[in-house]
């Protein structure tokens, strides 16, 4: 994968162990109660805060030497937040590293859910710039606090719904707001609401860690996590009028490229992976090119 | 002597730390556990081995009482884990019961508060009995349709503390039961039926 050989001078993973206990002991609260935004001692890391600071330091803190990494950004396995941070955990935990979904144990990803179903005994561990879905609407932590111990969340549908009084539907498309397990209304971090859906019953442990804000929250494996919405305005995701122009793949998300200065695009799976994986397997879209080496 | 800690204490913490993490995520199931400590008696290996990966000077420890009554368990978990020893069983991280069945009620540990429920005590149970597919009826969050667990000693009344638990949601404590090489975990997420 990466030429990154490992370090020594740093402990297993970069963080001391007294930082892993206090991040672990987050961890196991996040996960008992579903949804809830955990406060954690949040350290510097090596890179800055909207890098992935918290998705870094709750990969630190239950990576195994076992463990196969895989580090996505946009779906995407090879842009520099993902090489960074695949190298970063390389050089200090000498983990073995992957792009394929279904080799990893764990997948750190900034705001996509693979394509590939996840299974059992993965964790997919989230990077979240804010933690708190209410904050928008209500910029003082005291009293969002309130509003979660409360189960208050009158002010997030009166959100969605202005979106209908502007929009006609409900016009959010990232971060799309989700209440888990019934209880705790939570941000899913900017993912598209496409992959929604992907969150509930999913067989994969999922954790989001929010480095600047100091939070982590959880969803168990097999949890009801709902989007928010109205019986006359239910919740839909995006659908794309063409499949990938790479490998034909309907039914997935698709990211815009920009071919030229005189509006030729195309429109590619953001997952690319799933994309490479597909074409490997000899499907070829109205773009693509067809594979002459099948990958190893 | 001082029994020793951990041999490999950064991977043996983590594989600890990743056998609880499991259990609590998906209950009903039993997650292997590995030690190799020999901690003084009464407190078992799969205790210590909970206290030593995740107690430290900011998540206090509190014993029952016979591990109280011995004198070389306290000073081999202070040693190892830095963690302060409290006698108030609502200043507690970590809770370690070496006797299940004289647990005191759950509700005299930390509880959490309505705006921070994580400030609750995780209850760590030495039972001797650890089986799935059998017992309780569990359902909840991490669980696929339905489990099953039993476990043994425990409270006479275990399956009314545990609905009493469970109704007081978000707050509330959660358990890890601990039997020999194996654990499972009862979050308070968790409902819990007779079985």
């Amino acid at each position: 994968m990466s030429a990154a050989q490992p370090d020594t001078g740093y402990n297993f993973a970069y963080l001391d162990e007294g930082t892993k206990r206090m991040i672990r002991r987050a961890i196991l609260k996040a996960i008992a109660i579903p949804g809830y935004q955990v406060p954690f001692a949040s350290r510097e890391m090596p890179m800055p805060y909207g890098w992935g600071t918290g998705g870094v330091q709750v990969t630190a803190a239950i990576l195994g030497k076992d463990d196969v990494l895989k580090v996505i950004d946009q779906g995407s396995d090879d842009t520099t937040n993902a090489v960074s941070i695949r190298a970063f955990f390389a050089r200090t935990a000498d983990v073995a590293v992957t792009t394929r979904t279904r080799e990893a144990t764990v997948i750190q990803t900034r705001h996509r859910i693979p394509e590939a179903p996840l299974h059992e005994g993965q964790v997919l561990v989230y990077q979240v710039p804010i933690p708190e879905p209410l904050r928008y609407l209500e910029p003082r932590e005291t009293e969002t606090r309130q509003l979660h111990a409360l189960a208050e969340y009158g002010l997030m549908h009166v959100k969605l719904y202005e979106d209908i009084a502007r929009h006609g539907h409900i016009a959010t498309t990232y971060a799309y707001p989700v209440e888990v397990a019934g209880r705790y209304v939570m941000d899913p971090s900017p993912t598209p609401k496409f992959d929604n859906p992907k969150m509930d019953d999913c067989p994969a442990l999922q954790l989001f860690g929010a480095g600047r804000e100091k939070r982590i929250y959880a969803v168990p494996p097999h949890t009801r996590v709902k989007s928010l919405d109205f019986e006359d305005h239910p919740f839909r995701v995006q659908t794309f009028d063409r499949p990938c122009a790479l490998c034909g793949a309907e039914g997935v998300y698709l990211d815009e490229v920009l071919l030229d200065d005189a509006g030729g695009r195309m429109f590619v799976c953001s997952d690319t992976d799933h994309c490479e994986e597909r074409r490997a397997d000899g499907h070829v879209g109205t773009g693509g090119v067809a594979e002459t080496v099948a990958h190893a | 002597m001082l029994a020793r800690g951990f041999t490999d204490p950064v991977h043996d913490s983590q594989g600890v730390f990743r056998a609880v993490m499991d259990a609590l995520a998906r209950p009903g199931t039993i997650q292997g556990l590995a030690t190799g400590l020999e901690p003084p008696s009464p407190l078992t290996a799969e205790l210590a081995a909970i206290a030593l990966a995740l107690a430290d000077a900011d998540a206090p420890l509190w014993l029952d009482e016979p591990l109280r009554q011995h004198p070389a368990v306290a000073e081999f978990l202070r040693f190892h884990t830095g963690a302060r020893l409290t006698g108030t069983p609502s200043e507690a991280a970590f809770a370690l019961v070496s006797d299940p069945a004289a647990c005191p009620e759950f509700g005299t540990f930390a509880q959490g508060t309505p705006a921070y429920p994580d400030r609750s005590t995780t209850l760590v149970l030495a039972v001797s009995d650890l089986s799935c597919g059998e017992g309780w009826r569990l359902d909840g969050p991490g669980i696929r349709g339905g489990a099953r667990l039993a476990a043994a000693p425990v409270p006479a009344d275990m399956v009314e503390r545990l609905g009493r638990n469970h109704a007081g949601f978000p707050q509330g404590v959660d358990l890890i039961l601990a039997a020999a090489g194996r654990l499972a975990a009862l979050p308070r997420s968790t409902r819990v039926t007779g079985g």
